[in-house]
């Protein structure tokens, strides 16, 4: 076991954990935020999309360990004061999630988006999230969604 | 018509906001994997490398020592219960656990339990399996000959790998309509091997207490209440007894048809809860996902067509040889082995048909479900979309014109198909004309042509599909004997609000605020105000869940008429309500949410009022309360449709398709919700473009997978994908109660054959008659390097 610290949703956390456990189950199982999802094994669906000081990562293919230090921002982290974030606002209006699965992490993967270009075009959304899977949406309203969210940031 | 309520009841044709939302945008879902029970266990599997082989040993010693590790389950294991074998949907049998031989790559073969997940990936890899290796057999006409090994020897008297012949139509009528054509067209038509891969895998919790005999298994299942029955006959005899089975579907992170079988992972975890007294959780990974669930289509067709030379259909005939791999596990009403392949007649004024399909066993994993489609239509449309085309081009038609040409007219309808379905409404030429002018039809034809005289490669598809949905009437449909009517308890509180629970389970598709909306749009109680329940096999009545686009003609008709039913109660208690005005229940008239007296329509009573009456002054000598049930029986199926249009632009270069543009219009019938309505299209769509250019499950010729994750598996991302342009018409069907139809699946069974006509549309020239999806850039590459094109 190895102790390390980490900052999830702001709360900074002291956590022994075996060498070889993956982020995604540290978030899911020992700090039971199970909005964090698995949908492969091979870092291809993008379900398991966290913010790892801000940049998005494949939690499943991260060892804990190397969250170290590090500060992670998880779908349970986006809600601040009871205020939804831009992107939750957004996949709400915008019918952005069926099934709701992959929404987490594409939401995860706009708000790191959002963070660069509060402008994307539709072209740049689609890049942005390519490594994020969706089976029931077909992606158009993720991409309006985004935009949306966009939106929202842009007019404060 | 449908009567309009205002934005706040919320009924039909309003775009509601889902209610379902809430919890996921905020990582409040409750998924199977987010299950946690005191004192739970992880259950993993051990799984064959090989396709066909004799388990020789199984040696669990070193599982056993690895920590954590409390229990291995192995076939013999489960003999001892008789719970080794268990049926199919489709009355064939599948192993749980094998005890002689595994029949394909990926087969459960063992099971760990240990006290954590990481544990138990330990255990398994720690446990010793000798095989000895046995012939496999992967191709299904090999299957076929003589000489070919019996995979199933289980079957006493087995002496072949033939499973089922169905048939239907008139065999000597379609032959000799076919003698007497000026023209006839035949074509080979492949679909592959596909998975739904929803983005959730399976799993389960199983919870068994000992003492009381009480089962509970949350589950990723589309059809929790048939689970149930068939959890107690298969394991009546070890104890399990329907009144003490509960089955919890959760929150699904989609279904697509996948979730609908058995599989045998549940069944061990089940026993591995009963057998450790603890709750045993099973997820599948991936990989496993990929390897071992069911499948759908694997359908080799050969089709053709007769036809005048004018391009009037008179006849097709079509042979099919259908792939189950090692079971029969489809999922398919029990008198139709085949699904519902008699479609195939498509949107056309066929007067002779015959149609055949062979079952046949091979080394593959077992299925032969549904792909988000109702049983077996997606390769029924594509045959006869495809083939369409095929005549087209053999007769000098634009494919438009011959479609035209031989719909079945708007005023045909109810209309008897040649095989025997009653077409409930339709109007192709409507949907067809309008996909057309939104695409700028005539105009692309131009384009086409200049392009082709500069050599580059532009191409156009029309699908115009026609869908068999809403499984279906008691007369005809069933599972497992099970009727496939399906159900809503309705019960409205004192205050007006209401709970209404069905016997559907929503993977995705919207079910909380679609059927609040129906409910809604029957009492004028507002949609918010309507909790929809489903899933809980304690609470919700039985029905037998959402698959085949189901849920709303067999479950949304059932909440019509439950709401139905509490509002003639309602009528009875205005009229005790406006008793002072000296009216009976023949004076009342309805609007959404009010009764009132049709003399003075100032005068009336809310829906709200009658709600706290029926609980604190109802009328004496009736029973207080306001609730129904209602299990509805389907007179008919219902008949989506629509047209789609694609055009693509093909890269001579590497051969890679690019859809341009995608126009779909789709007619499901009167609409409950638009935006989920264009939601679903989307998402369809995107499911008929994956296995059109995409998605398929192959295998080397010892059985190994060779797209067992999505590395090779080909999911499309929001790059592949393009930007879909959806319209609608409303055609509504006569014999539901609402007019709707049911819209979940029919982009997934329009769209490959529009993908599919384009790219060959753009290759015709070169004389490409046919080629077989997913048309990836190697096969483009190939015959454009055939033909001498490059760059
Ligand atoms: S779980 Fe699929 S990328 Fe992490
Ligand atoms: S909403 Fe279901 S996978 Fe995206």
């Amino acid at each position: 076991m190895t102790q390390i610290e980490v900052t999830v949703n702001g709360a900074a956390q002291q956590i022994d954990v075996e060498p070889r456990l993956l982020l995604v189950h540290l978030i899911r199982e020992d700090l039971q935020l199970t909005g964090t999802h698995i949908g492969c094994d091979t870092t291809h669906c993008g379900a398991c999309t966290v913010l790892l000081d801000g940049v998005p990562v494949k939690s499943c293919t991260v060892f804990a360990v190397q969250a170290n230090g590090s500060e992670v921002t998880t779908v349970e982290g986006l809600e601040q004061d009871g205020a939804l974030h831009p992107v939750q606002q957004g996949f709400t209006e915008e019918h952005g999630l069926q099934c709701g699965f992959c929404t987490p992490g594409m939401m995860l993967t706009s708000v790191a988006l959002l963070e660069q270009n509060q402008d994307p075009s539709e072209d740049e959304v689609r890049q942005a999230i390519s490594g994020n899977l969706c089976r029931c949406t077909g992606y158009v309203n993720i991409v309006k969604s985004v935009q949306h969210a966009g939106r929202v940031i842009r007019e404060g | 018509m449908v009567a309009e309520t205002s934005p706040e009841i919320g009924g039909m044709g309003h775009s509601v906001k889902r209610k379902e939302d809430a919890r996921f945008i905020r990582g409040r879902g409750n998924y199977v994997d987010d299950i946690v029970r005191p004192g739970m266990l992880y259950l993993d599997i051990v799984r064959s490398p090989y396709a066909h082989a004799r388990i020789k040993s199984i040696n669990s010693d070193a599982a056993l020592e690895v920590e954590g590790v409390l229990a291995v389950i192995t076939g013999e294991t489960l003999k001892e219960f008789n719970l080794h074998w268990m049926p199919t949907l489709m009355s064939d049998t599948q192993m749980v656990l094998p005890v002689d031989k595994v029949m394909f790559a990926g087969q459960e073969v063992a099971a760990v339990v240990a006290t954590s997940r990481y544990a138990a990936a330990d255990g398994v890899e720690a446990v010793e399996v000798e095989y000895e290796p046995l012939p496999v057999v992967m191709d299904p006409f090999k299957a076929l000959e003589p000489d070919a090994p019996v995979l199933r020897d289980d079957k006493e008297g087995k002496t072949d790998n033939h499973i089922f012949h169905w048939e239907v139509g008139d065999r000597d009528a379609t032959d000799r309509a076919f003698e007497e054509a000026d023209v006839t067209v035949s074509q080979d038509v492949y679909l592959p091997r596909i998975h739904v891969a929803s983005i959730e895998t399976c799993g389960c919790v199983a919870e068994f207490d000992s003492v009381t005999g009480q089962l509970t298994v949350w589950m990723t299942t589309q059809a929790p209440h048939a689970i149930r029955t068939v959890f107690a006959l298969v394991a009546g005899h070890v104890g399990l007894s329907e009144e003490k089975i509960r089955i919890i579907s959760p929150d699904i992170g989609g279904g697509f048809g996948g979730k609908v079988p058995v599989y045998p992972g549940y069944v061990i975890a089940v026993a591995a809860a009963v057998v450790t007294g603890h709750p045993v959780k099973w997820i599948e990974d991936r990989i496993e996902n990929l390897q071992a669930d069911s499948f759908a289509r694997d359908y080799h067709m050969a089709a053709e067509i007769a036809a005048d030379s004018d391009g009037t259909l008179k006849a097709l005939r079509i042979k099919t040889l259908a792939d189950h791999g090692y079971t029969d596990a489809a999922c398919n009403p029990s008198q139709f082995p085949a699904g519902l392949f008699s479609i195939c007649t498509g949107s056309y004024d066929f007067q002779n048909a015959f149609a055949e399909v062979d079952g046949v066993y091979t080394n593959k994993p077992p299925g032969g479900i549904a792909y988000r489609c109702s049983f077996r239509v997606t390769e029924a449309v594509h045959a006869i979309e495809r083939l369409v085309d095929v005549l087209a081009t053999e007769v000098g038609m634009d494919p438009a014109d011959v479609r035209k040409k031989n719909f079945i007219p708007a005023d045909a309808f109810p209309y008897q198909s040649v095989f025997d379905w009653e077409y409930d409404s339709g109007n192709y030429e409507g949907a067809l004309n309008l996909a057309m002018e939104t695409i700028g039809y005539d105009e692309l034809r131009r384009e086409q042509a200049e392009k082709r005289e500069r050599g580059e490669l532009m191409g156009i598809g029309i699908s115009s599909f026609t869908e068999i949905v809403g499984a279906g009437p008691s007369r005809h449909f069933d599972i497992l004997g099970l009727k496939m009517f399906d159900s809503c308890e309705l019960r409205v509180h004192p205050t007006g609000k209401a709970v209404a629970r069905f016997g559907t389970k929503s993977q995705g598709q919207g079910h909380e605020t679609t059927y609040a909306q129906i409910i809604a749009q029957e009492l004028g109680i507002p949609a918010s105000d309507i909790a929809v329940e489903e899933g809980d096999t304690d609470t919700a009545p039985y029905g037998l869940g959402t698959y085949a686009s189901r849920s709303t003609p067999t479950a949304g008709a059932a909440g019509a008429v439950a709401a139905g039913k509490v509002r003639d109660k309602a009528r009875a208690i205005a009229a005790h309500l406006l008793e002072a005005e000296e009216v009976t229940e023949d004076d009342l008239e309805w609007e959404p949410g009010r009764f009132f007296v049709r003399s003075d329509p100032e005068k009336g009573v809310t829906i709200q009022e009658i709600a706290l009456a029926a609980y604190t002054n109802h009328p004496q000598g009736m029973e207080a309360g306001l609730e129904a049930v209602s299990y509805y029986d389907p007179p008919n199926l219902t008949f989506p449709f629509g047209s789609y249009i694609c055009v693509v632009d093909i890269d001579k270069g590497t051969g890679e398709v690019h859809v341009r543009r995608f126009v779909a219009v789709d007619d499901c019938g009167n609409i409950i919700n638009p935006m989920i309505v264009e939601g679903q299209v989307h998402g369809g769509l995107t499911m008929g473009l994956a296995p059109a250019l995409y998605e398929e499950l192959s295998y080397d010729e010892s059985g190994n997978p060779l797209s067992a994750s999505f590395v090779d598996y080909l999911v499309p991302t929001a790059v592949e994908t393009p930007a879909w342009e959806t319209a609608n018409t409303v055609t509504p069907s006569p014999h539901h109660p609402l007019g709707a139809k049911g819209i979940g699946e029919s982009a997934t069974v329009g769209a490959p054959p529009a993908i599919a006509n384009a790219v060959v549309d753009a290759l015709s020239h070169l004389g490409v008659r046919h080629i077989d999806i997913p048309i990836t850039p190697d096969k483009v590459w190939s015959i454009l390097r055939e033909n001498g094109i490059t760059e």
